[in-house]
């Protein structure tokens, strides 16, 4: 039995805390994504409001680490628990502000869409949002292959940006006068990649939770 | 590691009580070694195996080697006043002698044959500045130690134990009696005198056992389970019972 009850229940808060900003997070990229399919303004401003809740949270989950480091002491796993946790949060208030940056550039983008990029675009986007959810699992099992299997998806959507970003500029080229709003879409797989990069920084963090060894995964 | 002490196969026995199960371990000079676990577990009567204060327990048996510099301190023409000289010792609460601060520091030197009044004086001195207290007691050094506050009257146990020019000093539980400032005093001392000295330190205190020392060594029911680098063990441990045991979770 444990000897440190009111603790533990902190720390078990902590990780709920963690999992309820995640699922926010994950709402606000499949919502900003939906906006840019969907071509809807209401979606899109649901995300730019909705990234408020995430920010609060993040600071609330951020002083609650502070205080548990200031009044328990704690180390080994409850360290590596709470470090990592802070970590965790940081990665994920930047995938909800990446949310927020791929709604705004959804509605600049113009009626007609050049067709490639918008099949890969929600392909990088069904991957991104994989990942954030393995790494959420992960992180609630202690599920270091999970973790470590996140870079390979991680390359995947490496490689689908590298596609839609020469099949946008291939595009451009050829239809100049469209340059002006097809360009946010080279921003929104930008943001995608950049999520992904994020979600692998999570897996990354599980892993040094578990193992307590840090290993760089992409 | 280099061993400034080498325990190899130690057990020990208070007659049908196993204390100290096949204890192996390599004491590294000029570093300090915490040795933590929960009460009963061993990690008293091993610092005391090291100066041979068992000795003095009846119904003591001890098997297994210790050397100290390669030379077995429980061979027969290991002279124990000697041992005990090069291995010091400070306890959980100070015991300054009833007599003048200056006595006190003197008493070692001068049971060890030392007479000259001007070499004494030098020695308290540098004693006394070893041990962080010189500044506090200069202008009362002939004035009985007991009027000294609990932190100062520890660092007068060091000094004392200085003058006599150790090469390892065991500490259990030095700072338990201490408030929290005369406790980094001690902490911040244990720093500059490792530069010189081989310590070992038995603490209950978890942060002071992560805070000062090198290597820590986790006992538990009379065995050693995890030695390592302090760092290392405070962060990812690897034995189940010793992260249970730093974490609190133990029991």
């Amino acid at each position: 039995m444990s000897t440190r009850l009111a603790f533990d229940r902190e720390l078990h808060i902590l990780q709920q805390d963690i999992l309820r900003m995640g699922s926010l997070v994950e709402q606000a990229v499949y919502k900003a994504v939906e906006s840019l399919l969907k071509r809807d303004p209401v979606l899109a401003k649901e995300v730019m409001t909705g990234d408020d809740a995430i920010d609060a949270l993040r600071w609330e989950i951020e002083n609650r680490c502070v205080r548990l480091i200031a009044t328990q002491q704690p180390i080994a796993r409850d360290l590596r628990t709470i470090v990592t946790g802070l970590k965790i949060i940081l990665n994920l208030e930047r995938m909800g502000d990446h949310a927020v940056d791929i709604a705004r550039a959804a509605m600049c983008v113009c009626r007609h869409l050049p067709p490639e990029p918008m099949e890969t675009i929600p392909r990088m986007a069904r991957l991104a949002q994989q990942m954030l959810k393995d790494g959420l699992d992960a992180y609630v099992y202690d599920d270091v292959n999970k973790a470590r299997a996140m870079c390979l998806t991680d390359d995947e959507v490496d490689e689908l940006f590298n596609k839609t970003f020469s099949a946008l500029i291939e595009y451009m080229e050829k239809h100049p006068d469209t340059i002006g709003c097809v360009v946010y879409l080279v921003l929104i797989a930008r943001y995608l990649e950049r999520i992904a990069d994020r979600a692998t920084n999570v897996g990354e963090d599980i892993i040094y939770l578990v193992t307590g060894e840090w290993q760089e995964l992409n | 590691m280099e061993g400034k002490i080498l325990v190899e196969g130690l057990n020990l026995h208070y007659r049908d009580f196993h204390a100290l199960k096949d204890v192996n371990i390599v004491v590294p000079p000029q570093k300090i070694t915490a040795l933590i676990g929960p009460s009963g577990c061993g990690k008293t009567t091993f610092l005391r195996v090291l100066n041979r204060l068992n000795d003095l327990i009846e119904g003591v048996r001890i098997e297994g080697k210790v050397l100290l510099d390669g030379q077995d301190i429980y061979s027969q023409d290991c002279d124990v006043v000697t041992l005990r000289k090069r291995v010091g010792m400070v306890f959980q609460r100070p015991n300054p002698f009833p007599m003048s601060v200056y006595d006190n520091v003197a008493y070692g030197p001068r049971i060890h044959g030392v007479r000259s009044k001007r070499k004494l004086d030098e020695i308290v001195e540098a004693s006394l500045r070893g041990a962080a207290l010189w500044e506090e007691v200069r202008d009362r050094l002939f004035r009985s130690a007991l009027g000294l506050s609990g932190g100062q009257q520890q660092r007068l146990c060091i000094a004392r134990l200085l003058a006599v020019e150790p090469e390892v000093v065991l500490m259990d539980e030095p700072t338990s009696a201490l408030d929290p400032i005369s406790t980094l005093k001690i902490e911040e001392l244990l720093r500059d005198l490792k530069q010189k000295y081989t310590i070992i330190i038995v603490t209950h205190n978890m942060q002071q056992a992560a805070r000062v020392s090198d290597v820590t060594a986790f006992f538990l029911n009379g065995e050693l389970v995890e030695y390592g680098a302090t760092d290392a063990i405070f962060t990812k441990p690897r034995d189940k019972r010793t992260e249970d045991y730093i974490t609190g979770r133990f029991g």
